[in-house]
């Protein structure tokens, strides 16, 4: 069965405003997805029904409360293909859980010399962090390559991995689309020893995902890109490492006692849930993650596919070589997400023209500025399919194009 | 929505298609500074050449580099042409005019101010309309005020970057 997008469509109130008289032809989900009407609506009810504090009291309605949050976590776990719900962190975001990842792992095990390794196509949220403990402690980044098509350029891998503790990469780019080799990688990770990070932030909401055939030790990810909220995001971890690891965040929630001379941590997941968690942004979450399970993530990916091979192939046809797509153009490692040059045009300028069409899509570095470096550029104009995208919404992207290239006078 | 020829008037596509005074200049005795919009990845860098010290000089030469949107460079390429061969305390009223046009807090004209033609940057004035890109018009301004406050000559003492 394929994906009813024109029913889908329905489900997301945001679709059915305009501007200045025309629909919204929102292409800019991999910076953040719209939220269908039961996600919202899932919220406006727990908070009118069912808040209360979770964890810390004793009536009726806190225990509504808590286990609707432990349900989310479930749900997330279900999802992913966790073994334990219990292995599922919520945290403020993907980029606070890489954090938690970088401060709470990399400070009880790295040291002077020790070696992380990362690619050349990583979001700042999985590169900052490591910078921040490599100044602190005097680690050494190493980065893998891309071949001239946007994949990983694994051709020096042993080399790379040589020594390393960490390998920490993304499971789909955020600027190329590109879909990387998750489990072999994890396997190369496992081979020297090293602990396997994934950011699947680009990944989860678009595809089927089961970190246990990964191999991955910790994965990151985030709400508000799978037509869940904003204010939450997820660690996965396997149970041992999770407890092995010292706490990110001290406060309440995350305790088992606390003295005047000390505290011990309560177990995995509180302990890395301090203070009050985003509890009405996990019922949403979890609503959309029952929206995507009724429509099934197979159904969503090969849905996905048709539509980047069939964006890729229009702007191909009309605009050949006035414009330059990064990424792999084989859909079946690739993502909707296409990011490309077009003419001499700034990312900026395409993008204000494209506004004036009301197709909203992302003008800039993507957070990825090292990756930009990499392509020769500063900036590149991002157009991110989703679920709810067409081809109508493709073919406004290109007459939208078409008309920049009226106003700059190109033609 | 107001419409994109406020926007991308002909002489701003002017600038932005041939770009005045672009390249470097030797430092020293020029000023290198760089600017760049973290939020975008725009790059300018200027380079200012003074002829004389203190409240007697003025803008001998001036150069930019770097890469951009239209607005960008477009307004920094104008930047140029208003600036090349003025004293600088007329610079400084010019930055402190253009701020003003473009509804930056914290620059208010001093007397005098509204003697100083803007010429060509007038028709930036269309950009105001456009909030998200403001930014990207006062980026070579930023740039110039940081290369005089390096000469010594403090722009609007107090005033916020902007």
């Amino acid at each position: 069965m394929t994906l009813d997008v024109a029913t889908v469509r329905k489900e997301f109130p945001i679709l059915a405003r305009e501007i200045d008289g025309a629909p919204i032809v929102y292409l800019d989900s991999g910076n953040t997805s719209q939220k269908p009407r039961r996600v919202i609506d899932a919220m406006s009810e727990f908070t009118e029904r069912s808040y209360a504090p979770i964890n810390r009291s004793s009536y009726r309605l806190a225990g509504e409360a808590t286990d609707a949050y432990e349900q989310a976590r479930a749900a997330v776990a279900r999802f992913i293909n966790a073994p334990h719900a219990d292995e599922v962190i919520f945290t403020k975001n993907a980029t606070e859980s890489l954090n938690l990842i970088a401060q709470a792992w990399g400070r009880a095990n790295l040291g002077a010399g020790d070696v992380v390794v990362l690619t050349e196509m990583e979001h700042h949220a999985n590169i900052v962090p490591w910078h921040m403990i490599a100044a602190e402690r005097g680690i050494e980044l190493r980065w893998i390559p891309l071949t001239p098509e946007g994949l990983l350029d694994l051709t020096d891998l042993d080399r790379l991995l040589a020594g390393a503790k960490v390998l920490s990469f993304t499971a789909m780019s955020n600027v190329l689309g590109t879909i990387t080799p998750i489990a072999e990688l994890c396997t190369a990770a496992h081979a020297v020893g090293a602990l396997a990070v994934v950011d699947a932030c680009q990944f989860v909401p678009h595809n089927v995902t089961d970190v246990q055939a990964w191999g991955a030790d910790l994965v990151a990810f985030s709400s508000h890109k799978m037509c869940g909220p904003s204010g939450i995001g997820m660690l996965w971890g396997r149970r041992e490492i999770l407890d092995a690891m010292p706490p990110f965040l001290g406060g309440g929630n995350m305790i088992d006692t606390v003295t005047f001379d000390g505290f011990t941590t309560a177990p995995v997941p509180a302990k890395f849930e301090a203070g009050t968690p985003p509890l009405v942004e996990a019922v949403g979450l979890h609503a959309a993650i029952d929206f995507l399970d009724d429509l099934g993530m197979a159904e969503i990916r090969r849905h996905e596919i048709e539509l980047t091979r069939y964006a890729l192939d229009a702007l191909d046809e009309r605009f050949g070589d006035d414009i330059t797509i990064y990424g792999p153009d084989n859909v079946e490692v690739r993502g909707g997400v296409i990011s490309f040059a077009f003419r001499d045009l700034h990312p900026h300028d395409v993008s204000q023209v494209l506004d004036q069409h009301n197709v909203c899509v992302r003008a800039g570095h993507h957070c990825a500025k090292p990756l930009m470096k990499v392509l020769g550029v500063n900036a590149t104009t991002r157009a991110s399919l989703y679920l709810y995208n067409d081809t109508d919404d493709v073919d406004a992207l290109v007459e939208g194009l078409d008309s920049a290239t009226d106003i700059f006078g190109l033609s | 929505m107001p419409g994109l020829e406020d926007l991308y008037r002909e002489i701003i596509l002017d600038h932005y298609r041939t770009p005045r005074n672009r390249g470097e200049l030797e430092t020293p005795p020029a000023i290198r500074t760089d600017g760049h919009n973290p939020l975008c990845g725009d790059e300018i860098t200027v380079y200012l050449a003074l002829d004389g010290e203190g409240d007697e000089a003025t803008v001998g030469d001036v150069r930019i580099a770097g890469q951009g949107c239209s607005i960008s460079q477009s307004s920094a390429s104008m930047m140029t042409q208003a600036i090349k061969g003025r004293p600088v305390n007329e610079v400084l009223g010019l930055l402190r005019r253009f701020k003003t046009m473009m509804g930056i807090e914290g620059y208010e004209p001093e007397p005098g101010d509204e003697e100083i033609a803007l010429g060509d940057l007038e028709a930036l004035q269309g950009v105001v309309k456009f909030p998200v890109r403001i930014k990207c018009a006062v980026l070579g301004w930023n740039t110039l005020a940081d290369a005089l406050a390096v000469a010594d000559h403090h722009v609007v003492p107090g005033a916020p970057p902007a």
